[in-house]
């Protein structure tokens, strides 16, 4: 793989990808074997809003690697709060580090950021954007799970503002899945990521209610009804409710169904789902640090 | 009436430039993309409307005074693709080409996102990849078919 930043899902072939997932799962069985491969270096974490599992996970994965941090810390804390644009801080930063992590409440930050340095740039989430390693390490729990042949995912939720969906939905597209989204009308998918499926050719259907899809799907990728969105808390609580499992409602599942969570969710799984074979979201979560490793080692392997 | 005799009907122009073939009823928008609103004292004609074999209807902008960029003729081309643009030196016209669609637009257009990273003070400038039927932020990739006159950045 030869990317010098990692922007978005769409720069991703499908031979990035298995290349990414095939060193995650070699990093996964022996991790040991790479505890010294990064030393010397450093990474620069950049988190304008907060995060845990993303910030937690890439400072694992290059601690794992040998290497260690240097964070940003929190805006308050930062010359952001004294006014210093994006441009500038991640030009200051890039001297730190030998490569730079940013998440950013923007949509088009990493994409803007990445034109002003010279080290390899992750996006780790750009507003409602893209989240390319998040898609990684959903790819990655995704084959692990159900396999890429002849896939049938239905992503659930917020799909207009939820950039894993976006990022996710333009990976799928790599291993021709066939693709579900099932949301209420007002967070379908927004008009770029439409545009970007029909131009990949990909089989997409769009669903209001998870029973009339539910018993054909492999994978089921639920998301967090994003309640700050709603301009009305009835118009959310009328459709919040909707998109709501428990381990009832998958009884209409297949057995072998994948359920999947980018996390943090709040009431959208139910608490006794955790216990039923389909949960996979928190070792979803888990795959993030080989995953990571894998990604920041062929990336800084490229840019040596 | 053949079209020369129709650029007749406005006054001609010592130097400057004759945009010409601008489909019919967009040429205030083609003004408002060369940022002409009169206040800047440009001596400027405009026939809306014109019988055209080639358009059915076409407008004809005449600016005196005034030669286009790049960047202006390639935002031009999206909303009067049949447009052709002759520059005009002492009444002669010197060159004469039509506007081809360009790949991208540069610091024309203004990301109707208001949480893309393009509208914020950031050393940047708005770009836009030209699509099939519109336009695409290159940064938030928030897509603009309808009414592009509508996004042209103020000077």
């Amino acid at each position: 793989m030869r990317h010098d930043h990692i922007i978005s899902a769409k720069q991703l072939s499908r031979a990035d990808i298995e290349a990414v997932l095939d060193h995650a799962a070699d990093i996964a069985a022996d991790p040991s074997a790479y505890a010294d491969r990064h030393a010397d270096t450093l990474l620069g974490l950049l988190f304008f809003e907060p995060s845990t599992r993303t910030k937690m996970s890439f400072t694992a994965a290059m601690k794992r690697l040998g290497g260690d941090i240097v964070d940003m810390g929190s805006v308050e804390s930062s010359s952001v709060k004294k006014g210093e644009s994006l441009a500038d801080t991640v030009r200051v930063v890039e001297g730190y580090a030998d490569a730079l992590v940013l998440r950013h409440p923007m949509e088009g930050s990493a994409k803007m950021a990445s034109e002003f340095v010279d080290v390899p740039l992750v996006n780790a989430g750009d507003g409602a954007g893209q989240h390319p390693t998040q898609t990684l390490l959903d790819l990655y729990t995704i084959r692990e799970n159900a396999g890429f042949d002849d896939l049938t995912i239905g992503i659930m939720g917020d799909l207009k503002y939820g950039r894993t969906v976006h990022s996710l939905a333009h990976a799928l597209t790599n291993v021709d899945a066939r693709q579900h989204f099932i949301s209420p009308e007002s967070l379908q998918l927004p008009r770029s990521v439409r545009y970007d499926l029909h131009q990949e050719g990909a089989e997409v259907r769009e669903h209001t209610e998870l029973e009339t899809v539910l018993p054909e799907l492999d994978v089921l990728y639920v998301t967090r009804i994003q309640r700050e969105r709603f301009p009305d808390e009835s118009e959310y609580r009328e459709v919040a409710g909707q998109y709501q499992i428990d381990s009832e409602t998958l009884d209409a599942a297949k057995d072998d169904l994948t359920v999947m969570h980018p996390l943090p969710r709040v009431d959208e799984i139910a608490h006794d789902v955790d216990d039923t074979e389909y949960a996979t979201y928190f070792e979803q979560a888990h795959n993030g640090v080989p995953v990571r490793m894998a990604l920041l080692d062929l990336l800084l392997e490229a840019n040596r | 009436m053949s079209d020369d005799d129709q650029q007749l009907r406005v006054a001609k122009i010592r130097n400057g430039t004759v945009i010409d073939h601008i489909t019919g009823g967009q040429a205030l928008n083609v003004l408002a993309i060369l940022g002409i609103d009169g206040t800047g004292g440009d001596s400027v004609s405009v026939a809306m409307n014109m019988p055209s074999d080639r358009l059915g209807k076409k407008d004809i902008v005449k600016v005196e005074g005034k030669e286009l960029s790049q960047n202006e003729v390639d935002v031009l081309s999206l909303i009067a693709p049949a447009a052709t643009i002759n520059i005009v030196r002492d009444f002669e016209v010197i060159e004469k080409a039509r506007v081809e669609r360009p790949s991208a637009v540069e610091g024309i257009l203004e990301c109707p996102n208001h949480n893309c990273i393009s509208t914020v003070d950031e050393p940047v400038e708005s770009r836009f990849a030209v699509v099939d039927d519109g336009v695409r932020c290159e940064y938030c990739d928030t897509i603009i078919r309808d009414d592009l006159p509508a996004h042209i950045l103020a000077d």
